[in-house]
């Protein structure tokens, strides 16, 4: 048992060799929420980053075993919320696999339209926070721009532009707008009427390239081994779209690329991410025009009860590969809880990925990987 | 071929900042494109959602009547307590003791706008309405009771 | 037509009526200094609110429209919120050094007012080493930032000091050969001569090729000489550190921030005199009628639009473009900028001795 100075000094290393180590603090500009980072500088060089987590840690793991298996869904929209449709879509997808219940087929298409449309808007609004972050103020507006028309469609037909709560076991809550199709095919034919600007701002500028290629090199095997998911893994080239290896919904029907980089620095992951958003407007071009008639939601009973034992599910969302795993005695309520967030796994990564470069080069690093903080504090 | 390589770098370099300058010059000189919208001078324009959540309301029509039973079916939804259904008995014309609606505490503070209690009602009493500017000065404003003084349940309703 | 000689000539004839000559020199520096720091007051407000309003229309998006009609007293509104914040010396800085900076480069400023010409005949100080008075005196401004960084007893300041410091000695050699190769063209450095050989085109068009390049390579100078992005690598606000204004707060950090918009003014009427013609209005060759059309415009607005044009300039590379690494800014300087501008002063040279110019 280490007495409690040994317990002190071991963790606190006060910088030996000339080492400076600093805050990127809770509260600063470009870590995209609360997350602290503790960074060992030997002058202008990163010798190791720590990260220290959980200033917004709210138990939402325990909260929901006490809420039953209707109520604890509008939680999980507040873990990641720029994905929160597939957030719930995930769980909604444990309760149905694990209760055998059946879902029309108007609902799946217009979850999966959901989604498309949450991972557009959650990458439209990654690409204005990096080039911010780079120092390029402009892109962040023109990216809300379009985020925002994304968010009045959410508006009309789920009620709310952030944590929707819209999908629940069984189908959706209540039936889409009927101005929802209209709303939809308007946005993709200005998303693609703008997509050109962000290529003239961003992707070919001669600044942002060479601040981001070479910088931030994440291999396959180190990939595979830190448990990166989502782009971050796709630009090292793993193949790892659970769209693509274990469809669900309607993912098997449609036609779509995964798309994968081999370089593995800043600069693939970002390619990754623009192109990924171009596929899921394909997607949605497929869909829209056939959702098929019908009910909105399937038969389900009064009083959701999981049978007894262990149940695990996967999606993919904006950010990677988001597991939520249930273990069920069997009543009303979960005994455990427990999801599996893919900014949790790319985070870890980032000591791998920046030790050695310059401080300049951390930004680039960290705004390439997503991170949203509440995703990885639970 | 150093000197080419050189002078074809340079060039794409400062095309390719050329481009992204004409493209934010083109945003200058069309003011048109602004959409921001100046709240609050814009209220009497504003355009809201039908669906956008609000606040739980519980609607009365012109004579003072809702279709709340008291049956406890949104305070048993609710996620995190925000309705309390507060029930007394009443005497029917029939000469029956009947369960009623006392009132209906909603805490509008603690209200996530999940919208499971609007979907568990039998009766449809409740719905979500667009309201909101919601700040108030004194924190007790925020604990509504949703049904009017004086109002009572619509005949038919089970 | 107004003309501002007209104004300086009655004043000063005014002037020598009444007073004997030492008192009238005593009362006409007087009159210069106050208008000196009129003008930096007045272009403090207005250049702060132009940025504001610049990078809002670029964001599609208004800019400050509340205060005052188009946002006009935003400014002021800044300032008096400046004034009132508690000016916090660190501990153990150098009291006197800290104190110091921020006038040091407000000084610089004022003292390139001097030759600079507003207008036809409206000059403070019209030497004959006028452009190399100006290459001299900007780069003391150097000093003010390291006494800056030096005195705030703080290793990242320090740091984000010496990144300015040796951007801006960098800089310095390319805006300095841009400068001299337009010097080449006129072969005088007085001010009054280069503009008045602009008398039938400005240089830009005059030069053409190594004009351009020369023009091009001064903005690029100029807007990493005064710090500006792409190159606020040391001031930017997500990076981990303010730079070497970091413990600067209330009056003296509105005096480093006054200071570096009048710094670009400054360097921007530089560029508009050589490059651009000053205060000379736009005249092509020998056409006369187009000539004389256009002298009706008084001198002083085609100054100050030439000026403010370029401040636009500057202003909309900030808003377009990510920041530059450090190293990759001294990278465009010294493997890029500085061939080229040399290259550049050859190509004028030569042209300038064989007269292919126009």
């Amino acid at each position: 048992m280490l007495q409690e100075t040994e317990i002190i000094k071991d963790t606190t290393h006060l910088g030996d060799e000339g080492e400076m180590v600093i805050n990127m603090g809770p509260q600063h500009p470009a870590t995209h929420g609360v997350l602290h980072l503790v960074v060992t500088l030997n002058g202008e060089t990163i010798k190791k980053i720590e990260p220290h987590l959980g200033y917004i840690h709210r138990s939402i793991e325990k909260m929901c075993e006490s809420l039953t298996y209707r109520q604890f869904i509008y939680v999980t929209s507040r873990m990641d919320y720029l994905s929160s449709h597939i957030n719930n879509l995930g769980c909604a997808l444990l309760i149905e696999k694990g209760m055998q219940i059946e879902v029309p087929e108007r609902a799946k298409y217009v979850r999966v339209i959901l989604s498309e449309l949450t991972r557009i808007a959650s990458h439209e609004l990654w690409l204005g926070a990096m080039a911010m972050d780079l120092g390029a103020f402009t892109p962040f507006f023109y990216a809300f721009r379009e985020r925002e028309m994304i968010t009045d469609i959410m508006e009309d037909t789920c009620g709310a532009r952030l944590t929707m709560n819209y999908i629940v076991p069984g189908g959706l809550m209540y039936d889409i707008h009927p101005d929802f199709q209209k709303k939809v095919k308007a946005f993709i034919a200005q998303f693609k009427s703008k997509v050109t600007e962000y290529e003239d701002l961003v992707t070919n500028n001669i600044i942002f390239q060479s601040r981001t290629k070479g910088v931030g090199i994440l291999s396959a095997e180190d990939a595979i081994s830190y448990g990166c998911t989502g782009p971050v893994a796709r630009a090292s080239g793993v193949s790892c779209d659970i769209r693509k290896l274990f469809p669900y919904e309607v993912y098997d029907k449609v036609e779509f690329d995964e798309v994968i980089e081999t370089a593995g620095d800043s600069f693939a992951r970002y390619i990754v991410r623009v192109k990924e958003m171009n596929q899921s407007i394909r997607i949605i071009e497929q869909l829209i025009d056939n959702i098929p008639e019908g009910e909105f939601v399937g038969k389900t009973k009064n009083v959701l009860k999981l049978p007894k034992g262990e149940f695990y599910t996967r999606v993919e969302t904006a950010r990677g590969e988001f597991g939520v795993y249930i273990v069920s005695e069997g009543g009303t309520t979960p005994h455990r809880i427990k999801f599996r967030s893919p900014g949790f796994s790319n985070l870890s990564a980032l000591n791998h990925m920046a030790a050695g470069s310059k401080i300049g080069d951390l930004m680039a690093t960290m705004g390439t990987l997503d991170l949203v903080i509440p995703d990885i504090d639970r | 071929m150093f000197i080419k390589d050189y002078i074809s770098d340079v060039y794409n370099g400062v095309t390719s900042l050329l481009k992204g300058m004409r493209k934010t010059g083109w945003y200058f000189v069309h003011p048109k494109e602004i959409i921001t919208e100046q709240y609050p001078d814009n209220r009497a324009t504003l355009k809201l959602a039908d669906r956008f959540k609000g606040e739980v309301v519980m609607p009365h029509d012109e004579n003072n009547e809702h279709t709340c039973t008291g049956c406890t079916a949104c305070e048993l939804a609710c996620p995190n307590g925000t309705i309390k259904v507060v029930t007394k008995f009443e005497t029917t014309p029939e000469g029956k003791k009947k369960k009623a609606i006392d009132s209906l505490v909603y805490r509008l503070e603690l209200c996530t706008m999940c919208n499971l209690c609007v979907v568990a009602c039998p009766s449809d009493a409740i719905k979500m309405a667009p309201t909101f500017e919601h700040s108030v000065f004194d924190r007790t404003k925020l604990t509504k009771i949703l049904n009017h003084p004086g109002s009572k349940i619509k005949e038919g309703i089970e | 037509m107004f003309s501002l000689e007209g104004l300086t000539a009655m004043i000063q004839n005014w002037l020598a009526a009444n007073f004997n000559p030492t008192m009238v020199l005593v009362l006409q520096c007087v009159i210069v200094i106050l208008l000196a720091i009129t003008l930096f007051a007045v272009l403090g407000l207005v250049l702060v609110l132009m940025e504001r309003k610049v990078a809002a229309h670029i964001q599609i998006r208004l800019g400050p429209n509340r205060v005052g009609p188009g946002g006009m007293f935003q400014t002021v509104a800044d300032t008096l919120k400046l004034i009132m914040k508690e000016g916090l010396t660190p501990d153990k800085a150098d009291k006197l050094l800290f104190n110091l900076a921020p006038f040091v480069v407000m000084m610089v400023g004022m003292l390139l007012l001097a030759p600079i010409a507003f207008a036809k005949n409206f000059q403070i100080w019209d030497l004959n080493i006028g452009v190399l008075y100006i290459s001299s005196i900007s780069s003391l401004s150097v000093i003010g930032i390291l006494m800056a960084g030096w005195a705030s007893n703080n290793k990242y300041s320090l740091l984000g000091a010496m990144r300015s410091g040796a951007q801006i000695v960098s800089y310095e050699l390319s805006a300095g050969f841009a400068v001299l190769s337009i010097i080449v063209f006129t072969g005088s450095l007085q001010i009054t001569d280069i503009i008045n050989s602009q008398e039938n085109g400005w240089w830009l068009f005059k030069g053409h090729i190594p004009a351009i390049i020369s023009f091009v390579i001064f903005i690029i100078a100029v807007t990493a000489e005064t710090n500006r992005a792409p190159f606020d690598l040391a001031e930017a606000e997500s990076e981990l550190t303010a730079g070497f204004h970091t413990e600067y707060s209330g009056m003296r950090f509105a005096l480093f921030f006054l200071a570096e918009y009048i710094n670009i003014f400054i360097v921007c009427a530089i560029g508009a005199t050589l490059f651009l013609g000053g205060w000379m209005p736009l005249h092509i060759g020998h056409w006369g009628g187009f000539n004389h059309l256009m002298d009706y415009i008084p001198s002083s607005v085609w100054f100050m639009g030439k000026t403010f044009f370029l401040i636009f300039l500057i202003m909309w590379f900030r808003w377009t473009f990510p920041r530059l690494r450090v190293d990759q800014l001294l990278d465009l300087e010294w493997k890029y900028l500085l061939p080229i501008s040399l290259f550049n002063l050859l190509l004028a040279t030569v042209i300038a001795i064989y007269g292919w110019h126009f």
